[in-house]
């Protein structure tokens, strides 16, 4: 006997489906987004089976689609995660989240003493290592490992 | 264009070369109009006396005009002003900024937000690029070139911005650095895996002996400063390990020659102030040549340049 295929989530008529969140990143994204104020239907799947991860999470919102800064602030805790943009049931644009080369206006700087803390101006950040996360302030050139990301 | 001077990691081989030439010139002949219509504003948020009559002095002698203040609190940020605002009030009025701040990052904010070419003279302990290009320059007059040198490095090599700027002006040309630093004002491992990336040799030592300095072309001193130490027996412990006297010199290669960004305090002793070899206060005059290649190359006046 064939074995039934069921669906984990439900299907989404408009919206974006985050794939692929590792699953201990799952609840990082989900309060990242700010979906505890999400005015439409969300649902959230953690532990979910995945082939490639083991255990992954999913993030659906519906008739929500990001941004391009919304994406950056994603790709710093799930890189690698995957966004599939839905339009009447079909998926029409799928992208891989990935860290950028740089990252304006998301994450502090701790350098209590780099001008950005101290005046009213966006921070700016250049990723020199991608794998492991490793950014570097334009202003005061203080690097920034990844434990150490504060995403404002 | 507009062009900054912001960082020495801005610098191109090519650039700092350039800079040399232009401070070569101007040595030769340190008063010469090319600045006459300009007005420079030097604005020193924080104070920084001997960087300011040095950039004033710059502008002066060719024949410039200076506007600024030389201490923040009698200006409106200490009323609350933004960086941002006091920026753009002072770009209607001047031609160049030069400015030294005592928050990192502020001069590349400054010259984001203006279209006037800014200088940086210092933001807090990131960049003093000014420094640097004097620094390079003292060490090219004193050998005759840039590359192949075995410099030595001592004293603060932690905290020490000079030092740190240094590295990164001299890599374009291949040194061989010694760093001579206590345990608790190590190079950091940045600057290191900086100097490993650009495959360029160096050897650390915590004793200040003369095997290092008998092989060295340029012996770059700094102060070791009680304030950076967390464990104070340390510093008492290691205090007068990192000071130079004379006849510690007296093996020394017969072209090594002494530098100190200054103020010193107690590092050199004044024995060592009358060796041939000492060359921290012409060092701090070659800053004079060195700045008013960088104003010029800002505003991008060279030709006028008499040779």
């Amino acid at each position: 006997m064939a074995k039934k295929k069921e669906l984990q989530v439900a299907a989404l008529e408009n919206g974006t489906v985050i794939d692929h969140i590792p699953n201990d990143q799952l609840f990082k994204v989900v309060s990242l987004l700010g979906i505890k104020k999400s005015t439409t239907p969300v649902t959230i799947g953690y532990g979910l089976d995945s082939k490639k991860m083991g255990k992954k999470g999913i993030i659906k919102i519906a008739d929500k689609f990001f941004k391009a800064d919304e994406i950056d602030r994603i790709s710093l805790i799930a890189p690698s995660s995957q966004l599939n943009i839905i339009r009447d049931y079909e998926v029409v644009e799928k992208k891989i989240v990935e860290l950028p080369d740089e990252l304006v206006g998301i994450v502090k700087c701790n350098n209590p003493k780099c001008i950005t803390n101290n005046e009213p101006m966006k921070t700016r950040f250049q990723v020199i290592d991608k794998d492991n996360i490793t950014l570097k302030c334009e202003y005061c050139e203080m690097k920034t490992k990844k434990e150490d990301v504060i995403i404002q | 264009m507009k062009e900054s001077f912001v960082s020495i990691a801005d610098c191109s081989k090519e650039d700092i070369l350039h800079l040399i030439k232009q401070a070569t010139l101007f040595e030769k002949n340190p008063n010469q109009p090319v600045l006459e219509g300009k007005v420079c504003a030097t604005l020193f948020f924080e104070p920084s006396t001997r960087t300011r009559l040095s950039f004033e002095t710059a502008v002066n002698r060719l024949g410039g005009r200076v506007i600024g203040f030389s201490d923040a609190s009698t200006t409106s940020s200490s009323k609350g002003e933004t960086l941002k605002d006091t920026i753009k009030m002072v770009s209607n009025y001047a031609d160049v900024i030069i400015m030294r701040h005592y928050l990192e990052g502020a001069a590349r904010y400054a010259s984001e937000i203006t279209d006037i070419p800014i200088i940086n003279a210092g933001d807090g302990a990131n960049q003093h690029p000014s420094q640097t290009m004097l620094d390079l320059y003292s060490i090219y007059k004193t050998q005759g070139r840039l590359d192949n040198l075995i410099i030595t490095m001592v004293g603060d090599l932690k905290y020490g911005r000079t030092v740190h700027s240094l590295l990164n002006g001299m890599s374009h040309f291949n040194p061989t650095f010694h760093f001579v630093a206590p345990e608790e004002l190590r190079l950091p491992d940045i600057y290191k895996q900086f100097l490993d990336e650009k495959k360029i040799a160096y050897f650390e030592h915590t004793d200040f002996s003369p095997e290092v300095i008998n092989q060295s072309d340029i012996l770059y001193m700094t102060r070791v400063q009680r304030e950076r130490f967390t464990d104070l027996m340390e510093y008492e412990k290691v205090k007068n390990s990192y000071i130079l006297t004379n006849e510690m010199l007296d093996n020394s290669k017969p072209n090594l020659r002494v530098l100190h960004p200054l103020p010193r305090v107690n590092e050199i002793a004044y024995d060592v102030d009358d060796n041939p070899k000492a060359y921290y206060f012409e060092q701090a005059k070659n800053g004079l040549y060195a700045r008013q290649a960088i104003i010029c190359n800002v505003l991008g006046i060279n030709k006028k340049i008499k040779i």
